[in-house]
């Protein structure tokens, strides 16, 4: 991660993640996170279509879009949160835009993403 | 404990993740290492305060009387120095000794912080006052971003003080009470506060224990 000052640069490195791996909008994802409950740890899994990435450095969120009982539900997660345990790359999707919001206007067959091959 | 203070300077904002996960903004502070210049006490000056001096300045800048000062007690000159109120003198303080960040606050401190604000030049009423603007139909013209009227009738015939009208804004002496030390970098001499400061990156801060403290949920 780059920045102008180098003082911040290296706060922010010593926060950042390096360890995840690199996906792109219109994969599926299955993100882990860690839910603290009281005072017990666990993982919940949230797989869903990443629509959107927002880079800015250290505050880089991504977007992931699923649908629960037919109803869309949208997760945003910052990109080095320490709550992120681990992200499994279901699939490799091909599209053509770089936010694919258009995916909220649409249910069924026409909200499909085409696997990209590799 | 003695609340204590240090001089430092604002290096900008960024944000870091706090150990349940959240994201914190903060902003980055070099303090220190600051040096204790001399102390004063009640006995001797009428007030117990420690003079700090931060950030070294070339000797060729400073003026012989206030080089004398610095050579008395064996530092290099310095930029900024000013004085802190402190209740009493804590025990080890003595003119010549280093101050580092971690002999001052440690993490969750309440501080405050007490800086120059950014200079934002002469500004309408709008700007500088919150005023609400005029509206912009209607037939105005001419006359969108004006105070109105601001005098009285023929009793008293004139503008009573305080009036509020255009002028220069920004860089005045601004404290900001109850911040959040959210982390400290011992080797760098950095504070991370929770939330912004006052001024401009590079701007000289003074960083105090809280006066009024407050208890953070």
């Amino acid at each position: 991660m780059s920045r102008v000052n180098p003082v911040l640069g290296k706060i922010e490195e010593k926060y950042s993640r390096q360890d995840l791996p690199d996906f792109r909008v219109g994969d599926t994802l299955r993100v882990h996170a860690k839910i603290k409950e009281g005072n017990r740890e666990r993982i919940q899994v949230f797989e869903g279509v990443c629509i959107r990435k927002r880079n800015r450095g250290i505050s880089s969120t991504f977007t992931v879009r699923k649908m629960s009982y037919g109803i869309g539900v949208e997760k945003i997660f910052p990109v080095h949160s320490p709550v992120i345990d681990t992200i499994e790359i279901r699939m490799r999707g091909k599209v053509r835009r770089a936010k694919l919001y258009y995916l909220r206007q649409r249910r069924g067959r026409s909200a499909r993403i085409k696997s990209k091959k590799y | 404990m003695i609340k204590q203070g240090i001089l430092g300077k604002k290096v900008g904002m960024t944000q870091i993740f706090d150990d349940k996960g959240n994201r914190v903004p903060v902003t980055v502070i070099k303090a220190g290492p600051n040096v204790v210049l001399d102390v004063k006490t009640s006995d001797k000056h009428g007030y117990t305060a420690v003079q700090l001096g931060f950030d070294d300045q070339r000797e060729q800048r400073i003026n012989k009387p206030d080089l004398g000062k610095f050579l008395k007690v064996d530092v290099t000159p310095k930029k900024f120095i000013k004085e802190i109120r402190v209740d009493e003198i804590p025990e080890d303080y003595k003119a010549g000794k280093e101050l580092t960040v971690s002999d001052v606050f440690k993490v969750g401190d309440p501080i405050d912080v007490t800086g120059y604000s950014k200079g934002k030049g002469f500004q309408g009423v709008i700007k500088r006052y919150h005023f609400s603007s005029s509206v912009s139909t209607h037939g105005t013209h001419e006359f969108f971003r004006h105070g109105g009227s601001v005098g009285t009738s023929l009793d008293p015939s004139r503008i009573i003080k305080g009036q509020k009208m255009p002028g220069r804004m920004g860089n005045k002496k601004v404290t900001i009470q109850n911040l959040k030390i959210a982390a400290i970098d011992k080797d760098e001499n950095l504070i991370m506060v929770r939330g912004s400061v006052p001024g401009h990156q590079n701007g000289y801060l003074v960083i105090r224990y809280a006066a009024k403290k407050r208890v953070y949920i």
